[in-house]
């Protein structure tokens, strides 16, 4: 087994005993079942309401699972000084970032899978139809926290965990404001400041990509070209901030 | 000496930046050190001398400001050469969600073990840091001496030709002081080099082939145990006596010792053993009562001491 995997495969151990996973997957799964009942208090819209409520519980809980179990990973390991002994090892110090990444990019796909499995529960108690757009809509999600998690463990690699909380939760909440900051830019006449959010446009994940849960509630497929370059912005995004992160934590000193 | 270099430092230098300015703090000044294959190297130094940053540099933790080092001939940064080197950090943090065996099996698969040859090397290493019953023990769960015990055991899963262990005696008591010591001997006999750092010195002193001693990140001296503290010279004997009377106090006094009442016990300090058979008469003639005669030697303690003290 490569030391990425063993790392990788540790790290999943380590968020599967955390209890933070376990709170937050339960308050994921009493929302996503409670759109059964807020389903029925709507006339003609249950459908539509049910997958709203699961879509966005999976979403919001999936981040909150991505920024409060990743930010701890490295910064947490540095804070404890674990790593010492890690990285006396033979391994090169960006094995340990990408085995931290893949670790829990496993644990957000097994809670996205049992919260899917709660959604798809749910649907089947207030007799919706399984729509295939709903899968892909959960997969973009999941490509969603990948991105989110590559930010978390960036920012971990050189900030304290509280920092790199607050850091991931603004990058996540401008990732979705992204196309606001350039039309906003587009409407100034001051060309510094117009540069300044033109420069975070490019620079910040464009999170609304991954978004097509409100077209996919409305019953609306989803083209798979769409599909294929959502997942290949955020894969490319994702390798860049991981990139990133390898550097910064390769020159980074434990003292 | 004859045996070949595991070790060695060239102009070895850190330095920190501090505070909001960043105002430089020279950690560790140019420091020059050999380790022989098979030797006890022991690196002393009080608080703050540097002991920790040289080992975290040796480690790839932290990079040098200037000078170079080479560990079996390979130099720093080369990853490749930690297969031949085991690590125990100073105060060591592990993960505490993992058991013992789980703990170790980590560890080893860092190395690429795998299979039957890591089972039997965890089973081996319990057993010789005596943790055999701790296996399936989660580490939260473990005392500081069990963890500082875990600790060594992870450092030596790889088999390593060279033991780096930052203070492994501290927080231990003097059963556990005891065990860590008998494991860094036994280890020597296997013919593996040891270097380690402490401030705890009779450690030291009953373990170390050779050792070094850094103060404020300079290399004060450095030698065989005995080139250091010199031949075992009794410097001082120090005499407890039940019943010692008035007369035989100044007749011990005449003889150059000094005493220290307590209740019905004089303590009698003597400055040399030659006083010895003199004073032993003097006792004998006014029917004193020997308790103890303890002959004190220059120790790596005074050694320490003069080295540490005029800074």
């Amino acid at each position: 087994m490569t030391p990425i995997l063993v790392i990788a495969r540790n790290t999943f151990r380590e968020t599967l005993r955390d209890r933070i996973l376990y709170n937050l997957l339960f308050f994921a799964l009493l929302m996503i079942g409670s759109a059964v009942l807020l389903g029925s208090l709507t006339i003609g819209e249950q459908a539509r309401i049910i997958r709203d409520i699961g879509l966005a519980g999976i979403n919001g809980f999936g981040v909150l699972i991505a920024i409060f179990v990743g930010i701890g990973l490295v910064s947490k390991e540095i804070d404890k000084r674990t790593i010492y002994s890690i990285l006396a090892k033979p391994i090169p110090r960006y094995h340990f970032i990408l085995g931290k990444y893949g670790g829990l990019a496993l644990t957000l796909f097994v809670n996205t899978a049992i919260m899917a499995g709660g959604f798809f529960v749910t649907l089947w108690v207030g007799r919706v139809g399984l729509d295939p757009a709903l899968v892909t809509a959960i997969g973009l999600i999941f490509v969603e926290l990948l991105v989110i998690t590559a930010v978390a463990v960036m920012f971990s690699t050189f900030t304290t965990p509280t920092l790199s909380a607050g850091f991931t939760l603004a990058t996540y909440v401008i990732g979705h404001l992204t196309d606001d900051l350039r039309t906003l830019g587009a409407k100034l006449h001051n060309e510094v400041t117009k540069g300044l959010l033109d420069g975070l446009y490019y620079v910040l994940p464009n999170l609304d990509y991954f978004n097509v849960k409100g077209q996919v509630a409305h019953g609306i497929a989803v083209e798979p070209s769409y599909v294929f370059s959502a997942v290949a912005y955020g894969a490319l995004y994702s390798a860049a901030v991981l990139a990133l992160a390898c550097a910064i934590f390769q020159r980074r000193e434990f003292k | 000496m004859g045996s070949p270099t595991v070790l060695r430092t060239q102009g070895l230098s850190k330095q920190f930046r501090v505070g909001f300015w960043g105002r430089p703090v020279v950690a560790l000044d140019r420091l020059d050190l050999e380790i022989q294959q098979g030797e006890i190297f022991g690196f002393l130094g009080p608080n703050g001398a540097g002991k920790t940053t040289t080992l975290k540099i040796l480690m790839g933790l932290i990079y040098p400001t200037a000078g170079k080092a080479w560990i079996l001939g390979r130099e720093l940064g080369d990853v490749a050469v930690k297969h031949q080197i085991g690590f125990l950090p100073e105060a060591p943090y592990f993960y505490d969600y993992l058991t013992g065996e789980e703990f170790l099996r980590f560890y080893g698969q860092l190395f690429g073990i795998g299979g039957h040859k890591l089972v039997d090397r965890i089973t081996e290493l319990l057993q010789m840091v005596g943790l055999s019953e701790a296996r399936r023990l989660q580490l939260r769960k473990f005392s500081k001496g069990m963890l500082q015990r875990i600790g060594l055991a992870q450092a030596l899963i790889n088999d390593p030709q060279l033991v780096i262990l930052d203070e492994p005696m501290s927080g231990l008591d003097p059963i556990g002081r005891r065990e860590v010591r008998d494991i860094m001997l036994r280890l020597k006999d296997q013919g593996k080099t040891i270097f380690f750092s402490t401030h705890i010195l009779p450690d030291v002193e009953m373990i170390c082939d050779r050792v070094a001693i850094l103060v404020k990140g300079r290399l004060r001296s450095v030698g065989a145990m005995h080139e250091l503290v010199g031949a075992a010279a009794v410097t001082s004997v120090e005499v407890v006596v039940d019943g010692l009377s008035e007369r035989a106090v100044h007749e011990v006094e005449r003889l150059g010792g000094t005493v220290i009442r307590r209740g019905a016990q004089a303590m009698v300090t003597l400055p040399d053993e030659r006083a010895v058979p003199a004073f032993l008469d003097v006792i004998a003639r006014h029917a004193g009562r020997l308790v103890s005669l303890v002959p004190h030697k220059r120790s790596l303690e005074d050694l320490f001491l003069k080295e540490v003290g005029p800074t």
